[in-house]
C-alpha cells in the first residue's frame, strides 16, 4: 500500500543480466579447471553483492591467502560503484549473453579501483550517492533503504554431463532475487525521494504520457514530497567509439577507463518557462557541442517531436521504447550532422547510442518519464552515451 | 549583492573558479616557500559541454613530516600542560618519516561547494595506506575518523583521473561554510567569494597538515569583486 510501482520501474527493477563468471587462470590451483559460475546479476545491483555466491563456488580452487574480490572484462577492471546494468550497458557494445567476466579473489589493483572491503564499503558507496542527491538523509534511515535494496541473485550451477541445475521457472525467475520494489518505493517516499516533484507527475499524466498515477494516496501517510530544487542527478558515462562503426559487436573493447568520459551533473526537467524537457534537450544540455544546431531549428524540432509523442505514445509501457530502438537513431542523426560539418569540417562528431537499463529510447520521450522510470535505487540516472569521437580531437 | 541571509552557503561553478584564483594568488604572497596552487585545466573531451567543470586546482610534492606536532598523542591522554613527548614515541616508534602529498581541490556539482582530493607518497614513491595517513591525523580529525568511517574521509574516485584517492566528504560542507560568513562584516557577495576557498581550506587543511598562514584570513581590501557571472 502506499507505494506501488509503475510497470516500467518494476521491469527495470527485476531486471538482470546472465553472467558467466570464470575464475583468472593465476588463481586456479586444481585441475580439471572450475566451470565457469552461471549467476543472474541484478542490473541494479553491485559486483561485490555476487561475492557471496562466487566465492564459495570457487574456493576449493583458490590458493592459500585472504581474498579480495574483483571482477574483470577483456582485461579492463570493473568498477565496483558503478551498477551492474550500466556496466554492461557500456562496456558491451552489443549485448554479450550471457556476459563473461573473469573473477579474481587475489592481487586487487589498488591504484586503479578504490578499496572494497566487504558489503559495507558497497553500502555506504551507495548511501553517499543517496547523500549526494538528498543532502539531509538521516544515517538511521538509511538502513532501511538499504534493507529494500538489498537486491540478491540465485546461482545456476552448471554440472558436466547434467547441464544446468538450478535454472529457475520463469514465472519464479526474477522474485526471489530482488528486494521488493514496494518497501523500497516505501521508504523512499518516506525519506521523501519523490524523484520528480509534483508539478512533474501533473504535466506527465496531462501529456498522458503516463497513463497511470504510479503513488495512489489511499489515505496513508506515505505522500511523496515534491522535490526540492526539480534537478535530477544524472551520471552520463561516454564512451568514444571509432569512426563509421555500424557494427557494435566490432568495435574494440574498453581497455582503461580514461577511455570513459564521466560526467555528474543536477539535470533540470524542464527549462525556465515550465515547458517539460525532453531527453533529448536533457542530453543536449550536457553535450551541446553534440547537438549544436540553429537554435529556430532545434527549438522547432523539439516542439514536433513533443507533439508527435503525444499522438503516437499514449501508453507508458517501456515495449514501446524498446520497438522504438532503430527509428530513434535517424532521428537524432540529421541535426547534429548539420552543425558538425560547419563547426567541425574534418570530421563529423555525433551520439551513436544512448542507453539507459538496456533500452534505447527514443530521445523525444520527456525526460520526466525517463527519470521516473529509469533511476536506479541511487536515485541517479545512469546514462550510457557512445559517440563517434576520439577523444584526442582538437577543441 | 549583499550577502542575504537566505545564502546556503554554497557557490556556483563560475565563482568556485574565482575564489580559486583568489586563493591561488593569496597564497603565493604568503606561502612562497610552499608549492603554489595551480589550476588545471580539465582534460575531458571537446564534446562534453565546455562551459561548465572545466579544471581544479592542484597542489603537489607537499613534503609534511609524518609524526607531526599534535598528531601523535591521543585524544584521552591530552592535558594542556603536559608534555606530548613519551605518548608520541610510544605511539610511533619509527623514525618521523617524510611524506609526500598531492591535494587537488575539485568543485561539486551536486553539493555546490569544493571538495578536498589527496594522495601522499612516502619517501620511497610508495601510496600511503589509510593507516599511514592515519598516523599524521591531528586528533580531533583521527577521532571524527574512527566514529564515522564512511562519512568522513574515504577512496573514492578522481572525478577527473578515474583513479582512487583519499576524499574528505561534502556533506555537511555548505552548512558550515554558511556559518563561518554568518557574522562576516563583509556583505559584498563578491568579497564572501574571494574569501571562500581561503576560509574553507583554513579548515579542511587543518585535517591533514596544510596549514593557512593567518594573514590569508585577514580579510582584504574590499577590491571590486570579481565577476560572479
Amino acid at each position: 500500500m502506499g507505494a506501488v510501482g509503475s510497470e516500467a520501474q518494476k521491469l527495470v527493477w527485476e531486471g538482470t543480466i546472465p553472467l558467466e563468471i570464470r575464475l583468472h587462470e593465476s588463481e586456479i590451483t586444481t585441475y580439471p579447471p572450475p566451470p565457469p559460475a552461471l549467476i543472474l546479476g541484478p542490473r541494479l545491483g553491485y559486483l561485490p553483492l555476487l561475492a557471496q555466491q562466487v566465492k564459495p563456488y570457487f574456493s576449493d580452487t583458490l590458493p592459500p591467502g585472504a581474498d579480495t574480490v574483483w571482477f574483470e572484462y577483456k582485461g579492463l577492471p570493473l568498477k565496483w560503484h558503478i551498477p551492474i546494468g550500466v556496466l554492461f550497458d557500456l562496456l558491451c557494445g552489443e549485448p554479450e549473453r550471457p556476459w563473461n567476466l573473469t573473477v579474481h579473489f587475489r592481487g586487487y589493483p589498488t591504484d586503479l579501483l578504490s578499496p572494497c572491503e566487504d558489503e559495507d564499503s558497497v553500502k555506504w558507496s551507495f548511501i553517499n550517492s543517496l547523500k549526494e542527491h538528498r543532502l539531509d538523509i538521516q544515517n538511521q534511515l538509511v538502513d532501511s533503504v538499504i534493507v529494500a535494496f538489498k537486491l540478491r541473485s540465485k546461482m545456476i550451477e552448471y554440472k558436466p554431463g547434467l547441464g544446468f541445475t538450478g535454472l529457475p521457472k520463469p514465472e519464479a525467475q526474477a522474485r526471489p532475487m530482488l528486494g521488493k520494489i514496494e518497501s523500497f518505493l516505501r521508504i523512499s517516499s518516506k525519506l521523501k525521494l519523490g524523484i520528480v516533484g509534483e508539478e512533474g507527475y501533473s504535466t506527465m499524466t496531462s501529456c498522458s504520457i503516463v497513463s497511470r498515477q504510479t503513488r495512489q494516496t489511499t489515505g496513508d501517510v506515505d505522500t511523496p514530497g515534491p522535490n526540492r530544487t526539480g534537478r535530477i542527478p544524472v551520471r552520463l558515462y561516454v564512451r568514444s567509439v571509432g569512426d563509421d562503426v555500424d557494427d557494435f559487436g566490432d568495435i574494440t573493447p574498453v581497455d582503461n577507463w580514461d577511455e570513459i568520459s564521466y560526467v555528474n551533473r543536477p539535470l533540470e526537467f524542464h527549462d525556465e518557462d515550465g515547458k517539460l524537457l525532453t531527453l533529448y534537450d536533457a542530453l543536449k544540455s550536457v553535450l551541446p557541442e553534440l547537438f549544436e544546431v540553429e537554435p529556430s531549428i532545434a527549438q522547432e524540432s523539439s516542439r514536433m517531436d513533443i507533439e508527435e509523442s503525444r499522438t503516437t505514445e499514449t501508453t507508458s509501457n517501456p515495449q514501446d521504447l524498446e520497438n522504438a530502438i532503430n527509428s530513434r537513431c535517424k532521428e537524432t542523426k540529421e541535426t547534429p550532422d548539420k552543425c558538425q560539418s560547419q563547426c567541425f569540417p574534418y570530421r563529423k562528431t555525433e551520439i551513436k547510442l544512448v542507453r539507459i537499463q538496456g533500452i534505447e529510447p527514443k530521445l523525444v520521450i520527456p525526460f520526466a518519464w525517463v527519470v521516473k522510470n529509469l533511476t536506479n535505487p541511487d536515485h541517479f540516472l545512469h546514462i550510457s552515451v557512445f559517440v563517434n569521437a576520439s577523444r584526442d580531437q582538437p577543441t | 549583492m549583499g550577502l542575504c541571509s537566505s545564502w546556503d552557503g554554497t557557490i556556483s561553478y563560475s565563482e568556485f573558479f574565482d575564489a580559486a584564483r583568489a586563493l591561488s594568488e593569496k597564497w603565493k604572497l604568503s606561502n612562497s616557500a610552499c608549492p603554489p596552487w595551480t589550476w588545471i585545466c580539465c582534460k575531458k573531451p571537446f564534446w562534453v559541454s565546455l562551459h561548465e567543470e572545466q579544471g581544479y586546482l592542484s597542489l603537489e610534492n607537499f613534503y609534511c613530516c609524518s609524526i607531526s606536532k599534535e598528531g601523535s598523542y591521543h585524544d584521552q591522554s591530552q592535558s594542556f600542560g603536559e608534555e606530548p613527548v613519551d605518548d608520541a614515541a610510544l605511539d610511533d616508534p619509527c623514525a618521523p618519516e617524510v611524506h609526500q602529498y598531492d591535494f587537488h581541490i575539485v568543485y561539486s556539482a551536486s553539493y555546490r561547494v569544493p571538495v578536498l582530493f589527496f594522495r601522499g607518497y612516502h619517501c620511497d614513491g610508495q601510496p600511503l595506506t589509510v593507516d599511514d595517513i592515519e598516523k599524521g591525523l591531528p586528533a580531533n580529525a583521527l577521532k571524527t575518523l574512527k566514529e564515522s568511517k564512511w562519512t568522513f574521509m574515504t577512496r573514492e574516485e578522481h572525478p577527473y583521473l578515474n583513479r582512487p584517492w583519499y576524499t574528505l566528504h561534502a556533506c555537511g560542507t555548505s552548512e558550515w561554510m554558511k556559518l563561518m560568513f554568518s557574522d562576516s562584516s563583509s556583505t559584498q557577495h563578491g568579497a564572501v567569494v574571494e574569501q571562500y576557498l581561503v576560509s574553507w581550506l583554513s579548515v579542511v587543511g587543518q585535517v591533514v597538515g596544510l596549514q593557512v598562514p593567518l594573514e590569508m584570513l585577514k580579510s582584504s581590501n574590499l577590491k571590486p569583486p570579481f565577476s560572479s557571472d
